[in-house]
């Protein structure tokens, strides 16, 4: 029902899509998978209008389409959600849900049938948001859920989606999948773009594997394994992601004792971490230990609890205070906290190190040196392009993840706090954070890693705290460490004595 | 520290709390200290005052939520002042005694000029990209040349008795005219604001405009459009001040773009865009009319006025943020 061929885009003098191919047939799961700058985002981007292609064919039940725009795209029944969210962050959930597309008399909103058919469009997917809640308020995965239902509200024949589960819970995913599974069951025919494997292989039909731009099969799902996906994505065959960690834990250096926070979201959390240790922070998304993380290190406002480090014992850290004294963190929410997404990508590299002496003598940048300081952590975390001078915004989403991370490594920090690392990246970017941290924390380094990724957590850490509701609810230690013993306390069950 | 309860502090704070705050200890504060505040002829003084003010903070209003900004909106309320006289003056000449015919093809002027205006500002905002605050500075600068080298300065007589004596002085119910014009047009823009497509729109365009284009939002046409309905408000300002002044001035409006900023903004409306409120920018219109009149009548010269004036945004702002602040805390 859809067809292009020789899609091609060039931004500048970069050419982020080359002659690629695609097809999608009425009832489908189409997934794309590559890396990232694979071109995956520039193709969907296409297909929904939202860039003009600079060259290629693009026919929509055999009727060829010059001049695509997102509002023809959504007339020929093209849906997309995205993953930069599409919604207006003032605007209510009704508001967001309905944009560009009001139910109107005249020139007059028809606010009461938008309110009633927004109800029944959330809970056709059983997610639930507060129809009030303004988007600014609500959490990433509750905004994702409201992004998806905006997509899908209306008729559909193509719904594009764009790594539509980096930030729900399994919970939630499920949903989803249940959603998409009844739209496929209508006929829609879906692009599916994910960087897990796990998923792509349970729903879709065909994978299409781009690299570099470029298209490099299309493959039925069945007839090909993991290993041979991974390997038309990368185009060889990947190692192992984890290799193991030898570490030898020393002494407790970064603890916390009874912490809450003024808003309640984490409660009397008490936890050691020793030097040389990677400590995990497990539990669903929302349960407290994204806010842990921020408490400690000054974003989040203490109501009750110290936090000890070097012998400190603080009731109120400041990100400046913890830095200083050698805590670096590295928060999820990479655009809203992390990254001056206008400025280049080496001045957010050194933004946080201006102090450190091998930036700046005194008051004075060391800006003829800066260049060559940067360039050995960005070589190791294989940063693409490697362009330190584009803005941080040109960067795809894994690539903007390793800017923030070179930030901890023009220094050497004692503790490392990730909060959700790996979140939208692909599988190489992944692999270069875990050879970071198992690099850190062998060179006696205290690393606390909280993620909703089961395996990184049983890869790497040495012990795990389970958190449920802001409470910690089982500490495990090395040998207890399995899947199974992290997710019998993810729904709140006590720890046995 | 104590508990205070953010929940509510904070819906205290999203439902104007602090600009009803505002007002009441301005109108109270200056009733003690001079009692003359409270006599019928300085209160119809300050309410017709307000109106002047009110109208052109909306349309500033309207502009900075669609993520603008509109510094030329005093000197569309000068220029359309000189249109209106001069339209008059013109009418009147050629078809004596159809005074409210006059009126109208005054007032029809007046909202020509207006659409042109914000045409050309909202057109070189909205399709060229240009940066509000250069397109709007420039405006300002062409119009209030244009009005002194036409004028030399001298105003421009010939408005209609029966306009000033009808809408400039005329009460209504005891208050002034202008004031209840004032209040519809207040009422208006809530229910534009509130109830229409197009009122969704320019809050969506103003809090991310690339959400609203991804969302088939019509930017460039919602941005367009509230640049022309600020320019016509303006316009419609000029058009009732002429009312009141009884001639055709260039020099009126020429503090307007600070006065109706500092309105919109202690009114709770975004500098980012995306958020203001039209009843809440009209309470705060309110609070700094008071505030000038409290200084009139206890005599403060007029140009410590300017220096007070800033000093009150620069405190309203400050006590606002820190309310804010506590109130999304929790």
């Amino acid at each position: 029902m859809l067809n292009a061929e020789g899609l091609t885009k060039n931004f500048g003098g970069v050419t982020a899509l080359d002659r690629v191919d695609f097809d999608l047939r009425p009832g489908e799961i189409h997934a794309l998978l590559g890396e990232n700058g694979a071109g995956k985002s520039t193709l969907i981007n296409l297909i929904s209008g939202t860039y003009p292609r600079s060259a290629g064919m693009l026919a929509v039940d055999g009727q060829a389409v010059e001049h695509l725009t997102p509002q023809l795209a959504r007339s020929l029944g093209i849906a997309a959600v995205f993953q930069e969210f599409s919604l207006v962050p003032e605007l209510n959930v009704v508001q967001n849900l309905f944009l560009g597309q009001e139910l109107r008399r005249g020139p007059f909103l028809r606010t009461g049938a938008m309110r009633r058919e927004a109800d029944a469009l959330l809970s056709r997917f059983g997610f639930r948001v507060r129809l009030d809640a303004v988007v600014a308020d609500l959490s990433r995965a509750q905004r994702q859920m409201v992004e998806i239902a905006k997509a899908l509200r209306g008729k559909s024949r193509v719904v594009i989606f764009d790594e539509p589960t980096a930030s729900l819970t399994d919970g939630e995913a499920e949903k989803l999948f249940a959603a998409i599974a009844q739209l496929k069951a209508d006929g829609v025919a879906i692009i599916y773009v994910s960087h897990r494997m796990s998923e792509i292989r349970s729903i879709s039909d065909r994978v299409t594997v781009l690299r570099g731009g470029k298209r490099i099969g299309t493959v039925e799902t069945a007839d090909v394994s993991d290993a041979e996906l991974i390997e038309m994505m990368v185009g060889r065959p990947v190692d192992e992601l984890y290799s193991a960690l030898s570490l030898s834990p020393g002494d407790e250096r970064l603890s916390v004792r009874g912490l809450s926070t003024r808003s309640g979201r984490v409660r009397d959390v008490s936890m050691t971490s020793r030097a040389g240790e990677v400590v995990g922070l497990a539990g669903l998304v929302g349960c407290g230990r994204s806010e842990l993380c921020r408490a400690i290190f000054g974003l989040e406002e203490v109501s009750q609890g110290t936090i000890q480090f070097k012998g400190e014992s603080l009731h109120a850290p400041t990100p400046h205070h913890m830095l200083r004294q050698g805590l670096c963190y590295f928060p999820a929410d990479r655009g809203a906290e992390g990254l001056a997404l206008n400025r280049p990508a080496r001045e957010n590299v050194t933004m946080a190190g201006l102090n450190l002496p091998a930036l700046a003598a005194g008051p004075v940048l060391k800006v003829w040196t800066e260049r060559r300081t940067i360039a050995d952590p960005l070589e190791k975390l294989g940063l693409r392009p490697m362009a330190p001078e584009n803005n941080a915004a040109a960067f795809s989403g894994g690539n903007q993840q390793k800017l923030m991370l070179a930030r901890g490594l023009l220094k050497d920090f004692d503790v490392y706090l990730f909060d959700e690392p790996t979140v939208g990246i692909d599988v190489n970017a992944k692999r270069d954070v875990y050879a970071l941290i198992k690099q850190l924390a062998e060179g006696g380094a205290t690393v606390i890693l909280s993620t909703s990724e089961l395996p990184e957590l049983t890869h790497l850490a040495t012990r795990i705290y389970v958190m449920h509701e802001g409470r910690v609810m089982a500490e495990l230690g090395p040998d207890e460490i399995t899947e199974k013993a992290i997710l019998s306390h993810y729904f709140g069950e006590v720890a046995h004595a | 520290m104590p508990e205070v309860d953010s929940g509510l502090l904070r819906r205290f704070v999203q439902n104007g709390g602090i600009v009803i705050t505002f007002v009441i200890l301005a109108v109270v504060l200056t009733a003690i200290a001079e009692p003359r505040f409270l006599n019928q002829l300085n209160l119809t003084n300050v309410l017709r005052n307000f109106a002047f003010l009110a109208i052109p903070a909306l349309a500033q209003m309207m502009v900075m939520t669609a993520g603008g900004f509109d510094l030329s909106l005093g000197a569309v309320v000068a220029v359309s002042s000189l249109i209106t006289a001069a339209t008059m003056a013109a009418a009147a000449a050629a078809m004596p005694g159809v005074d409210v015919v006059i009126t109208l093809l005054a007032l029809a002027a007046v909202l020509s000029f207006g659409t042109a205006v914000g045409l050309v500002n909202g057109g070189l905002v909205a399709a060229f990209g240009l940066s509000p605050f250069m397109v709007t500075l420039a405006m300002m600068s062409i119009l209030m040349g244009g009005a002194l080298y036409y004028t030399q300065g001298i105003p421009i007589y010939g408005v209609l008795d029966s306009y000033i004596s009808n809408v400039g002085r005329g009460r209504f119910l005891t208050l002034p005219v202008i004031m209840w014009i004032a209040l519809g047009v207040i009422v208006l823009i809530v229910l534009l604001q509130r109830t229409t497509v197009l009122g969704r729109h320019i809050y969506a365009v103003g809090g991310d405009p690339r959400s609203a284009r991804l969302s088939r939002v019509k930017t460039a046409r919602v941005t367009l459009t509230a640049y022309v309905m600020a320019s016509c408000l303006a316009g419609f300002t000029g058009f009732l001040m002429t009312a009141r002044i009884g001639s055709g001035q260039a020099t009126i409006g020429t503090t307007l773009a600070l006065e109706t900023i500092a309105a919109a903004v202690i009114g709770g409306t975004s500098l980012r865009g995306g958020v203001g409120r039209a009843e809440l920018v009209a309470l705060a219109a309110l609070f700094l009319t008071v505030i000038a009149n409290a200084m009139n009548l206890i005599r403060i010269e007029s140009k410590y006025q300017t220096l007070v004036l800033g000093a009150v945004l620069i405190i309203a702002l400050g006590i606002e943020r820190i309310l804010q602040r506590q109130g999304t805390s929790g």
